[in-house]
């Protein structure tokens, strides 16, 4: 009966070891979820008077309509076209951006703005540049290829960037001892190493701008967002749900595209 | 001279680079193609450098003193961000193992859980937005709604391919020791998967930080609303401090996340 101090029962070990840490951890978190509910100001009222609204709604979803089967035609494919111009100027303007922005090869100058540019081109939503573009240019596919363009400059950018810095040194020295000029260099010696890996980049940059320019058509950048966006303003839910599955259609067979051509290339 | 020219080093064959130039010329096409027929009123690209000029112009010097506005907003923004991880977390778990190869209890839930999956990941936030917003009215409900959808598919994407790739040995071992069924996932999937659902939600979170900062265009809460607003009203300068803000809370954001992420692995 004497107590023993070795445990007969196995126990699975916390996920943090440090208990008193683990209690600050889970307390803080339950302090501010109980905050962050509180101020989501959940209305009732206007929930129950929501659910017929969304019976209604789906009801009216069904089935969807392709009556303006040429409008959406039309949308998406101006949204193709804006990805697939999007995405060459920015494969484009990468070279220069991501030799720029890469440590081993670039100066400290050049090196500065390139990655300021990156740092503010990936953190705005496609969306937010849209908006902007739209009201400083006007409505139609133009601010929306810029906007494209620009986000997508920086993903591409700092990829390329990340895939210039882990090149193998020695080809570049080997490439640099036969006497080849620094244009030479990047040609023979650099840019073989990260072709595989640019392409399968640029694929991948046509993929997400396809989406992207599927919706950016909301603010009136083109696309078929435009249309998506009116119906909905007008009630036609039906024609609502025959844009959005065109849109799920276009954007599955893109990324399938796109993955059984990055599959190809590894 | 034959010999002469077979000196000379080539990277490619000549089939090789028939080959790619084909590939090239047809890609050239495609978009001789979409530059011809895009629908773009040409003046209007010739005059875009000085019409973003103007707007530049206008929008500066920030306002400064408008962050009395902007920081509640802004708080309400990463507590949509916050509360749609959290929920996208809890309900993509089941989701993630009834759509995993070697957890689904049957192949047709297997399908659903798939098709769950796809249509959450191929619908956009605002699109959800626009839905919930019908829903639930404007607000920070549709808000958190709409990124949990957006989120939803993303995480269970990820975590079902995670259970997928786990150590069958470890869930094997469990059974070996007469486990059942709830046990042997606790124990023997689990914890294989766990770091993963971790990771996976600090970076949706970094992501969801973005989002919902666009998602008060369609009236669902955050910093978007104000935004939105300042525009319709031409208040440019507040417009800019807006931007500014969400730089700062974006690059605060990616920082945290990085961070976290980096102690984990």
């Amino acid at each position: 009966m004497s107590t023993n101090s070795t445990p007969t029962v196995w126990k699975r070990d916390h996920f943090i070891k440090n208990p008193y840490f683990r209690w600050i951890v889970i307390l803080a978190g339950i302090t501010y979820l109980i905050y962050a509910l509180n101020e989501m100001d959940f209305n009732f009222a206007r929930m129950q008077r929501g659910w017929p609204r969304a019976v209604d709604f789906f009801q009216r979803m069904f089935p969807p309509d392709y009556s303006r089967w040429t409008m959406i035609y039309k949308g998406v494919f101006e949204s193709l076209q804006m990805a697939i111009i999007a995405t060459t100027i920015s494969i484009l303007l990468s070279v220069p951006l991501a030799l720029g922005a890469a440590a081993n090869i670039s100066v400290k100058f050049v090196y500065a703005i390139s990655r300021a540019f990156i740092v503010v081109a990936r953190s705005f939503p496609p969306i937010l540049v849209a908006i902007i573009f739209v009201k400083a240019l006007g409505f139609g596919p133009f601010p929306g290829i810029l906007t494209l363009a620009f986000t997508a400059l920086g993903f591409m950018g700092k990829l390329l960037a990340e895939a210039i810095e882990n090149i193998d040194k020695g080809q570049v020295e080997a490439v640099r001892a036969t006497g080849a000029n620094w244009f030479k260099v990047q040609l023979y010696g650099v840019a073989p190493q990260v072709l595989p890996r640019y392409v399968g980049l640029s694929i991948y940059l046509l993929d997400i701008n396809l989406r992207a320019s599927t919706i950016i058509g909301i603010v009136g950048a083109g696309g078929i967002g435009g249309a998506l966006f009116n119906a909905f303003h007008r009630y036609e839910y039906d024609t609502a749900l025959a844009i959005l599955l065109a849109i799920i259609a276009i954007v599955l067979v893109m990324e399938f595209i796109s993955s059984k051509v990055r599959a190809r290339l590894q | 001279m034959k010999e002469n020219n077979q000196n000379i080093w080539k990277r490619f064959s000549k089939k090789q680079s028939l080959e790619r130039f084909g590939i090239e010329f047809v890609l050239l096409l495609i978009f001789i193609w979409a530059t011809n027929s895009v629908d773009i009123y040409w003046p209007f690209v010739s005059d875009a450098p000085s019409q973003a000029a103007d707007l530049i112009n206008r929008m500066t010097p920030p306002n400064v003193v408008f962050l009395k506005d902007i920081i509640p907003s802004m708080i309400e923004t990463i507590n949509i961000a916050t509360l749609s991880t959290i929920f996208a977390v809890i309900l993509s778990f089941p989701l993630a193992v009834l759509n995993a190869r070697n957890t689904t209890p049957h192949y047709i839930v297997q399908l659903i859980a798939r098709f769950i999956i796809v249509t959450s990941r191929s619908v956009n936030e605002l699109v959800w937005g626009l839905i919930f917003v019908v829903f639930f009215g404007p607000g920070v409900v549709a808000g958190v709604a709409a990124l949990t959808m957006r989120s939803l598919g993303f995480m269970a994407k990820l975590v079902s391919e995670a259970i997928e790739e786990i150590d069958n040995g470890q869930v094997e071992a469990m059974r070996a020791t007469g486990a059942n069924g709830a046990k042997v996932f606790t124990y023997g999937v689990l914890p294989q998967v766990l770091p993963i659902i971790i990771g996976t939600s600090i970076f949706r979170w970094d992501i969801n930080i973005r989002q919902s900062a666009v998602i008060g265009l369609v009236g669902a809460g955050g910093i978007g609303i104000l935004l939105t607003s300042s525009m319709n009203l031409f208040k440019w300068q507040n417009v800019s401090m807006i931007l500014i803000s969400i730089f700062v809370v974006v690059l605060a954001g990616e920082y945290i996340s990085a961070s976290i992420r980096k102690k984990l692995i």
